[in-house]
């Protein structure tokens, strides 16, 4: 087995851990003929080649009376494509195990291609189709369009669902950001194919375009294959500018009807920007109080010392246009309330006095050490390169992170636990809760 | 602690393509080998990346729970997290979180496992802490007791609130007559309420040995180092003097076809769901198991399958329909179909429409290419794996678990190459029959409702 490149490459590009204990993975800057530049890491020991990548123009993209348009555009790229309908497109993906997967964000949409090494120029031939030539046939459209209808129908009674969904929507209003990508049961309906074809027209071009691939090719190859699933496409996309904004509806708690034994829970207020410069120190104030780890305060408080929930966490979400900090657990209906007070005093001790020196510690030594974790697939690893060039981080930005988190102070912390916890937070439950106090409440 | 539910094993099968046997052949050195205490002990090496995964899988499961405790595996797996005499509660969890890894734990019908995952040279920092638990719990109420509620509200957020998967529990209630896999891992709430420290402290002394667990590590480590670490960590508990067989109360032969109506007010996608009792890999003769993973990729897996084309694309019934089997039991499996009806199609109609493409198959069988891209697909899967040190681990240890080997795992894709489009029909013909299976048909139940909930 190959060790991710060896440290030969130090120096002549982007190397992880070259000073550290750390093995070193090589990222190479590539720019394919067409113009395209993509960041590639080789990898030898598995034959097979992964792709990841991005273009600029998400469910945000969407007009408000057609939400949804650009999910059911992603659903349906694979239902046919050039001269194959949607059966002969899935045989010649299915008789080489090719795997083309795409995700659409509200700022972006995300693909995927996994295959293996002999089938990749079959698999990018095959991505070149579904991006540059969708069919969008009648019959696909409106078999697809069923079925997401069928589960929006379906999830009209799941608490998560209604709880998320008044969350954005309260936060948001009439900001895209306030829609669910999926769309409603009233929008789905009303998307045509044209509809469909303008979002692909408008998103699909090389100029906003991030792209990772990881795998055993050579940088001439990468290149290559990139410009045969991509090169083709316009020069520059058309996008419809999305306005900053900051989630309103702080301080309002309200509670949505819903006959189920345990209420779901959402809160959350102003997060902060990516390139904001006290995002590492935001990112690491969120763990300590509700990240994903056993030794939370939340976890702590509402899980392991009363039982209150099976688990409770929160976290920052940043787009392009806006920022939040956003959090939720579920709890039975006659302790819901006990579980939002223990939340809601965590928030405010951690917005009044910030996270102890022990507690940065372990976090910094936490968030610094699982970092490999999320870079040891070849898939992480281009779903990490594709985000990092999203955020506009620099491809050195693996090597600089952990200076970046040494760098946060228990000054900084405590500041900006206050910035970030201070202002309060919109809170909406899904659910029978009792004896909670509600500003409103809804059927 | 996550619990993972239904732990399928990830299909791996095997190969045409050139490049993919290499792969399959020239693939990870897999060592396997047994400590003097009966701990047995696989180690994957894959050196891309400086972590390694940690699992230690326990030959335990809800199957072995006495009668009336449902729900005690997966409790103790939660309390498992609570302390030791050397290691006060909290201090694993918060040494793991301190060197940056990751950890959590799963129980399924067959075992309960155990993982972290950490930089590479923290391996031994966490075989210690797992040795000392593997015997060193120490349980108090002050701990018991809140973290009932915790699985209480775990009962709540993956069954209660969730109507399709409280239809799931009365399927495998309905299908399973006699063996305890028809109980539900997570439990029946009124025995999950009743479980004591007792109960926990007893089911954990009785299973929890080095002779009644396997230790899995994948990733950046060589197999002596490995070897060395479990020897001075593992090496030390004592093996279990009374450690039985593996004995559960058996199936009767299936002779009724069963089919049972949810009907719950928050249902707004009605859906069909049946259960075949088939053979396990563990229980089905040579190329049986194998066979049964082929039928339901052909039968339900993706856009081009039998049911997805027949029922949602060319007669437009459905917009779901899916079919999936389970191989990794240690008794008697399931064969699952799955479909949800469009609008103004009722679900006896769907059903007579599955049934109808059931019937053809098995009286048809199914076409050279559908076999071909089933094995292909499934032979990638084995490939695609070795990409993650985590899926190799997991794939492993739920064998060993389930009546496998490292052997059995190696050379399932030779296994799957072999199957013909005979055996895959005679498996349709002789397993997808109604008399052995459970239909559940989930409905909106349109009576008044009357608040009552607490």
């Amino acid at each position: 087995m190959t060790r991710l490149v060896a440290s030969i490459f130090c120096g002549v590009v982007a190397l992880i851990g070259c000073a550290g204990t750390t093995s070193a993975m090589t990222i190479e800057k590539i720019v394919s003929p067409s113009g395209i530049e993509a960041w590639l890491v080789r990898e030898k020991a598995v034959p097979l080649v992964t792709l990841n990548y991005a273009f600029h123009g998400g469910a945000a993209q969407d007009e408000a009376d057609k939400a949804g348009t650009a999910n059911l555009a992603a659903d349906l790229l694979d239902e046919g494509a050039g001269d194959l309908d949607s059966k002969a497109y899935h045989e010649r993906l299915e008789n080489h195990a090719i795997e083309l997967g795409f995700q659409v964000g509200r700022d972006y949409i995300h693909g995927s291609l996994r295959a293996l090494t002999e089938h990749r120029d079959e698999a990018f031939d095959l991505l070149r189709l579904a991006l540059s030539s969708p069919r969008f046939d009648a019959d696909a459209i409106e078999r697809v369009r069923g079925q997401q209808l069928a589960a929006l129908q379906r999830d009209s009674t799941n608490p998560n669902d209604l709880s998320s969904r008044r969350w954005w929507q309260t936060a948001f209003p009439d900001h895209p950001y306030g829609r669910e990508s999926k769309g409603t049961l009233e929008t789905v309906p009303r998307i045509t194919a044209d509809d469909l074809r303008a979002y692909v027209r408008r998103v699909f071009a090389r100029n906003e375009l991030k792209v990772a691939i990881v795998g055993d090719v050579d940088a001439k190859t990468a290149g290559a294959l990139i410009d045969r699933a991509f090169g083709g496409l316009p020069a520059k996309n058309d996008l419809k500018p999305v306005a900053d904004a900051t989630p309103s509806g702080i301080g309002r708690r309200i509670v949505i009807n819903v006959d189920v034994p345990q209420a779901v829970v959402t809160f959350g207020g102003q997060g902060i920007a990516r390139q904001d410069p006290d995002f590492m120190a935001a990112y690491i104030v969120n763990h300590i109080l509700g990240g994903g780890s056993f030794s939370s305060r939340l976890y702590r408080e509402v899980r392991e010392k009363r039982g209150l929930a099976y688990g409770v966490s929160d976290s920052l979400v940043w787009f392009r246009s806006a920022a939040v900090v956003l959090g939720g657990t579920a709890t039975r209906a006659d302790r819901t309330a006990d579980a939002l007070a223990v939340i809601e005093h965590e928030i405010k001790r951690m917005a009044d006095e910030g996270p102890t020196p022990d507690e940065l510690a372990a976090a910094k030594s936490f968030l610094k050490g699982s970092y490999a974790l999320t870079l040891d697939t070849s898939g992480k690893i281009a779903v990490q390169l594709t985000q990092i060039q999203i955020d506009n981080l620099g491809i050195d930005y693996i090597q600089r992170r952990g200076a970046l988190i040494d760098a946060v102070t228990i000054e900084d912390a405590k500041r900006v636990a206050r910035r970030l916890y201070g202002g309060g937070m919109l809170v909406t439950v899904a659910g029978r809760p009792k004896g909670l106090t509600s500003s409103e409440t809804t059927e | 602690m996550l619990t993972k539910i239904n732990f399928m094993i990830i299909a791996l099968v095997s190969a045409v393509a050139s490049s993919v046997l290499a792969a399959e052949q020239a693939g990870p050195e897999i060592a396997d080998f047994t400590l003097a205490n009966g701990l047995e002990l696989v180690v994957i090496p894959d050196h891309r990346a400086p972590v390694v995964t940690h699992m230690i899988w326990y030959k335990v499961g809800a199957a072995d729970e006495t009668p009336g405790k449902s729900g005690l595996a997966h409790f103790l797996e939660h309390l498992m997290f609570k302390g030791t005499a050397k290691n006060p509660a909290g201090k694993f969890s918060q040494v793991v979180a301190r060197i940056g890894g990751q950890e959590n734990a799963f129980t399924s019908q067959d075992y309960t496992g155990y993982y972290q995952r950490v930089p590479s040279e923290q391996l031994k920092t966490v075989m210690e802490f797992e040795a000392d638990r593997m015997t060193g719990l120490q349980l108090t109420d002050e701990v018991v007791l809140p973290e009932r509620n915790v699985i209480l509200e775990e009962q709540n957020q993956r069954v209660g609130n969730n109507p399709r998967a409280r239809l799931a529990e009365q399927i495998d209630a309905a299908l399973y007559l006699n063996h305890p896999y028809g109980k539900p891992v997570i439990g029946w709430r009124h025995e999950m309420e009743e479980l004591s420290r007792n109960d926990a402290i007893g089911f954990y002394r009785r299973f929890y040995a080095p002779n009644n667990a396997v230790v899995v590590i994948a990733g950046d480590v060589d197999p002596a180092q490995a070897r060395a670490l479990a020897e001075e960590s593992y090496g030390k508990v004592p093996r279990h003097g009374a450690m039985g067989p593996r004995v559960r109360a058996q199936e009767p032969p299936p002779v009724a076809v069963r089919s049972l109506t949810l009907a719950d007010a928050r249902v707004e996608m009605p859906t069909l769901q049946r259960e075949y009792l088939v053979p396990s890999f563990a229980t089905g003769k040579r190329g049986e198991s194998e066979a049964l993973e082929v039928l339901a990729h052909i039968l339900g897996n993706g856009s081009n399958s039998r049911l997805y084309r027949a029922l949602a694309i060319e007669k437009q019934v459905a917009v779901v329909a899916e079919a999936w089997y389970d191989s990794s039991a240690l008794d008697l499996s399931k064969f699952g179909i799955y479909g949800s009806p469009r609008p103004g199609i009722t679900l006896l109609q769907l059903e007579a429409e599955i049934d109808a493409v059931v019937a053809l198959l098995i009286d048809k069988g199914v076409t050279a290419d559908e076999l071909d891209r089933a094995k292909t697909r499934l032979i990638a899967d084995a490939v695609y794996a070795q990409d993650n040190q985590a899926s190799m681990a997991r794939w492993y240890g739920t064998a060993l678990t389930t009546g496998g080997s490292v052997n059995d795992v190696r050379h399932w894709p030779d296994r799957i190459r072999a199957v013909t489009a005979d055996q895959v029909r005679d498996a349709a013909r002789q397993w997808l029959d109604k008399r052995r299976s459970a239909t559940g048909y989930l409905i909106k139940d349109v009576s008044p409702q009357v608040e009552k909930r607490s």
